[in-house]
């Protein structure tokens, strides 16, 4: 039997809208604990001296790494499907994808903002159940106001 | 690291292969370095009562490894321009996850040599559990 649809017409209505703008911070220490857990070896990940000998501003952030958010419990916009909207029936999360364009590079020191668009919503039956994909886009910008990274993001709920 | 050239490069070269094992104190770096603290990674009795057999190697964990798998196969002049992988299959805790690259396309755009790959990570049974591509950006003796 086919189960009844859980994106409703509000839900559907968030696709294409964008969220309030989070700021990601990328410092020294948060470049040097992502590539310690990826295992890089590289300094220019760890050093900043290694780093402006081969030309770069600062610290660079590893492939994967756009800093972490600046959070303050309580405050500042929610992130995730929730902030566009979206009322997702489900409780349970697993990652579907990631798709980075880098259109610059990011190193320490750098202040990213971040929108994200809910790019679009489908369902399907899985080996654990009904599951809804969430599809978002989040665009970074750097302090210069200059586009350094789009990330198309595939969220699982079920 | 040796530097790869653009005209080093070829369709369907193997580039090199690295092997990182997932264990617990891998996943809880990870978890610190990326800010994911979902419990199903590292916390087992989580893991099993959402119905997995344990805990899981994080999706975006093997999307870094892939980055750097590229970035240690290019050298230091190398960029990655777009790197996009799909979580196909679950890789569990404390095994190793395999990560591999095949030249598929290249080309000089915009003043930049690029070229694609296709790029996977496999489980030790060998199957393709984290298909993907890249597009990186390599330093060319042309210019």
């Amino acid at each position: 039997m086919t189960q009844a649809s859980v994106i409703t017409d509000e839900m559907r209505a968030a696709i294409g809208r964008e969220s309030a703008p989070v700021t990601y911070e990328v410092d020294n220490t948060g470049c040097r604990q992502f590539a310690r857990a990826v295992g890089y070896t590289d300094p220019i990940f760890y050093d900043e001296p290694a780093a402006k000998a081969k030309g770069y501003r600062g610290i660079v952030a590893p492939p994967g790494f756009l800093g972490h958010p600046v959070a303050v419990p309580g405050r500042g916009a929610p992130r995730g499907p929730e902030a566009l909207g979206l009322n997702v029936p489900y409780k349970r999360i697993l990652n579907g994808g990631t798709d980075i364009e880098y259109l610059d590079d990011v190193c320490a020191g750098d202040m990213l903002t971040a929108t994200s668009r809910l790019a679009d919503l489908n369902e399907r039956e899985g080996r654990m159940g009904p599951m809804l994909i969430v599809e978002t886009e989040t665009t970074f910008r750097n302090q210069a106001g200059k586009i350094v990274a789009i990330m198309r993001g595939t969220a699982i709920r079920y | 690291m040796t530097q790869i050239y653009f005209e080093d490069t070829r369709e369907g070269q193997e580039i090199t292969t690295l092997v990182q094992n997932c264990d617990s104190q891998r996943l809880v770096f990870w978890a610190a370095g990326s800010g994911d603290y979902y419990q199903i990674h590292y916390d087992k009795d989580f893991a099993q009562r959402t119905g997995l057999p344990e805990r899981i190697v994080h999706g975006a964990l093997k999307h870094a490894l892939l980055g750097r798998m590229l970035h240690e196969w290019m050298g230091e002049q190398g960029r990655v321009r777009r790197l996009a992988c799909q979580y196909r299959g679950m890789d569990m805790i404390d095994k190793d996850v395999t990560c591999k690259g095949v030249v598929t396309g290249k080309r000089k755009e915009g003043g930049q040599a690029l070229v694609e790959l296709e790029v996977w990570t496999e489980d030790p049974q060998g199957s393709k559990t984290t298909p993907g591509t890249a597009t990186v950006s390599l330093p060319s003796r042309g210019d």
